[in-house]
């Protein structure tokens, strides 16, 4: 017994000798959605010496996971089991409400710690530039999106659903097709998952029967996914209009089809719709209309109205090749309109920079080799931001599924490994860094209550909690107040 | 709770067997392992109820093979075949799968890193793996439009890509390899040259 607890207490002495001796390296990752997840996920694997702090601005973990997967979606939400484990893991903490820019600036954070991940994705959204944009009832998809997932920045969004009977989507990327669906799909089905509870209620009194999904090319280019194409077509009481003529392909088409695995099922899909024809009308059925080869020219304005959208000014486009077998839609001078009071722009997220940060403005990311911040955008080697690294939407911009933040967190961990074997990031055996202390530290001075995972944990379970007594896998809290009042 | 009920049931079924009142027909693997630990509670209930109904209705389908009791007659050998898996670093690992198991739950039963973001519910393609040999290839089952739809997605798709959680073991599939995809590494598929992404 007594030689037992010499052994213990002599291994227990040397472990903490060997970890005062190397001093871990400092990881902080921005963002905790699927792309700083998955990157702390290979940073803890391929580093065992490593300490991972992952921040957030939401007190709530898993950004686009909880905020932009469709609610009627629940396996693709499964992804957060891995990910509680990530943040379980006892060299990895999670700090919500914790916000890169006003909490604590970047170049603060890579003053604490050896290795700064972005992966704070794309919080804005790309705007069209065309006349009457800013009418109201015109939202972006992301808006609404978050509108009907509970985050607690577009709580108050509240899009007017009674006054019309017809939406417009531009757009005919997944993110419109989850759109369109969420407003088509029988409310009854929706109650049962976990959409907030003030964007069920808007949707159960909701007016609108009709909505178009327009895009600027044709069936062979539509962005969308067959999963998500299948779904909606599949939709109870909705009625798929697709004109046949649309289904019509060049030679340039049938090459791009070839070339793609996923155009040409989604194409199959379209095709297949559009020769079924819309089934039989029946009451209560809605319409969607699937819009090809029309870009957006203005908004019109309602004179009922005034201020408010009244209709979508279209102009037909004709397709053009651009060289490898790409084709881009170009106006044809023909002009149509739709009539509708509801308008969501679903044509892409944008990264928002932060101070100090290097950003492509053009292609709004941060420009990067491999997930490590260049100063610029000249592509020139020698201007590497030391310890600084990109991944997710930030660094490749917004595309991709789930499943894609983990190659690109390989690349970018592998990067990393890279530059510390190659002393391209100081070795933490001679940094002083001060990590996760030096972080705390700062944002107990500014008075940042940062929410730590088992704060999220406590949300997690009062919401479930409240689901439980509705029928819903979860009840969002979806204000900042609520969400603070119960992580502490 | 639940697994101990089944449990119940199970020698249930098993007493029954042992009486020669039916015989055992070993097409799938005993449900306790199969949905372990890995799978989400909401899918592992609605399997068992499922599970459990077939005992019921059917007790000729019960098998005791995978689980750690009563191997009976020899079949034991016969009910797991060999995969071989090739990570990402080109490193080989043979394991032995259970006949009914899927290679997502294999590989994660001997601590292979293949991911599975969605557990098997098919709306991920993160288990992508490649099956190295076109005649092991052509023996699965043709991948279905779901599956087909997850696989438009997955990283470095091939001629002959499938996704872990639907390659079920079966006798015919004994000494299968499959390689994990890697952003470094390309493979060649025996006997299939796969087009280039």
């Amino acid at each position: 017994m007594t030689a037992m607890a010499i052994f213990r207490s002599r291994t227990w002495l040397s472990r903490s000798f060997s970890s005062l001796s190397s001093h871990p390296l400092r990881v902080c990752v921005v963002g905790s959605g699927p792309a700083g997840m998955y990157t702390a996920e290979k940073m803890l694997k391929a580093h065992q010496g490593a300490e991972v702090d992952i921040i957030d601005r939401l007190p709530t973990p898993f950004g686009l996971v909880r905020s932009g997967v469709a609610p009627d979606h629940p396996e693709t939400k499964i992804v957060t089991n891995q990910f509680s484990r990530v943040a379980q893991n006892d060299r990895c903490s999670f700090f919500g409400n914790v916000t890169l820019g006003s909490s604590i600036s970047l170049s603060e954070l890579r003053n604490l710690y050896d290795v700064v991940v972005l992966a704070y994705g794309a919080e804005s959204d790309r705007a069209l530039g065309i006349p009457g944009e800013d009418l109201s009832g015109i939202y972006s998809a992301r808006e609404f999106v978050w509108w009907y997932n509970g985050h607690p920045d577009c709580r108050n969004l509240s899009p007017d659903l009674k006054n019309t009977d017809t939406a417009v989507i531009l757009g005919q990327g997944n993110v419109a097709l989850d759109v369109a669906r969420i407003l088509l799909r029988p409310t009854e089905e929706l109650a049962t998952t976990d959409i907030a509870c003030h964007a069920l209620a808007a949707l159960e009194q909701s007016s609108i029967r009709k909505v178009y999904l327009v895009g600027r090319r044709g069936p062979a280019q539509a962005a969308c996914t067959a999963k998500e194409l299948r779904e909606i077509l599949g939709t109870k009481k909705v009625q798929i209009h697709i004109k046949e003529e649309d289904l019509h392909k060049s030679p340039e088409d049938e090459e791009e089809l070839k070339n793609s695995r996923i155009r040409k099922r989604v194409y199959e899909l379209l095709s297949k719709a559009a020769t079924t024809g819309p089934s039989l009308p029946s009451s209560g059925q809605r319409e969607l209309h699937f819009v090809f080869f029309r870009k957006p020219d203005s908004f019109s304005e309602s004179a009922e109205y005034p201020g408010h959208v009244s209709g979508v000014h279209l102009e037909k486009t004709v397709l053009k090749g651009v060289g490898s077998g790409k084709q881009i839609a170009v106006g044809s001078g023909q002009f149509e309109d739709i009539e509708c009071g509801m308008v969501l722009k679903s044509v892409g997220y944008k990264s928002v920079p932060v101070p100090s940060l290097p950003f492509d403005h053009k292609n709004g990311v941060v420009p990067n080799a491999g997930g490590r911040v260049m100063s610029d955008t000249s592509g020139d080697p020698e201007l590497i931001e030391q310890g600084l690294y990109v991944c997710g939407w930030l660094k490749r911009g917004p595309t991709g599924i789930i499943g894609t933040n983990l190659h690109c967190a390989e690349e970018t961990v592998a990067s990393i490994s890279h530059d510390l074997e190659h002393g391209l990031i100081a070795s933490p055996s001679t940094s002083t860094k001060p990590g996760r202390e030096g972080l705390l530290q700062l944002l107990d001075d500014r008075n940042v209550r940062a929410v730590p995972f088992s704060g999220w944990e406590k949300i997690d379970c009062e919401e479930r909690k409240l689901g439980s007594l509705k029928g819903k896998p979860r009840v969002k809290l979806g204000s900042w107040e609520d969400l603070l009042k119960v992580a502490v | 709770m639940l697994p101990s009920r089944l449990f119940r049931v199970g020698l249930g079924a098993l007493r029954s067997l042992s009486q020669g009142r039916c015989r055992p027909v070993c097409k799938t693997v005993a449900i306790p392992r199969l949905y372990g630990h890995y799978l989400q509670s909401r899918v592992q209930s609605h399997q068992i109820e499922l599970y459990e109904a077939s005992i019921f209705q059917k007790h000729h389908h019960f098998c005791t093979g995978g689980s750690s009791g009563e191997p009976s007659d020899g079949a034991q050998e016969k009910q797991s075949i060999s995969v071989t898996f090739v990570d990402k670093d080109g490193e080989e690992k043979q394991i032995k799968v259970p006949v009914g198991m899927s290679m997502l739950e294999a590989a994660h039963e001997h601590d292979i890193e293949l991911e599975g973001a969605c557990e098997g519910s098919l709306a991920c393609s993160t288990c992508h793996v490649i099956v190295m040999d076109v005649d092991y290839y052509n023996k699965l089952e043709d991948p279905t439009d779901e599956e087909n739809d997850m696989l438009d997605l997955a990283f470095g798709l091939t001629e002959t890509s499938r996704l872990g959680c639907q390659v079920i073991a079966s006798p015919e599939l004994d000494g299968m390899r499959l390689a994990i995809p890697s952003a470094t590494r390309n493979f060649a598929v025996d006997g299939y040259v796969p087009k280039p992404h």
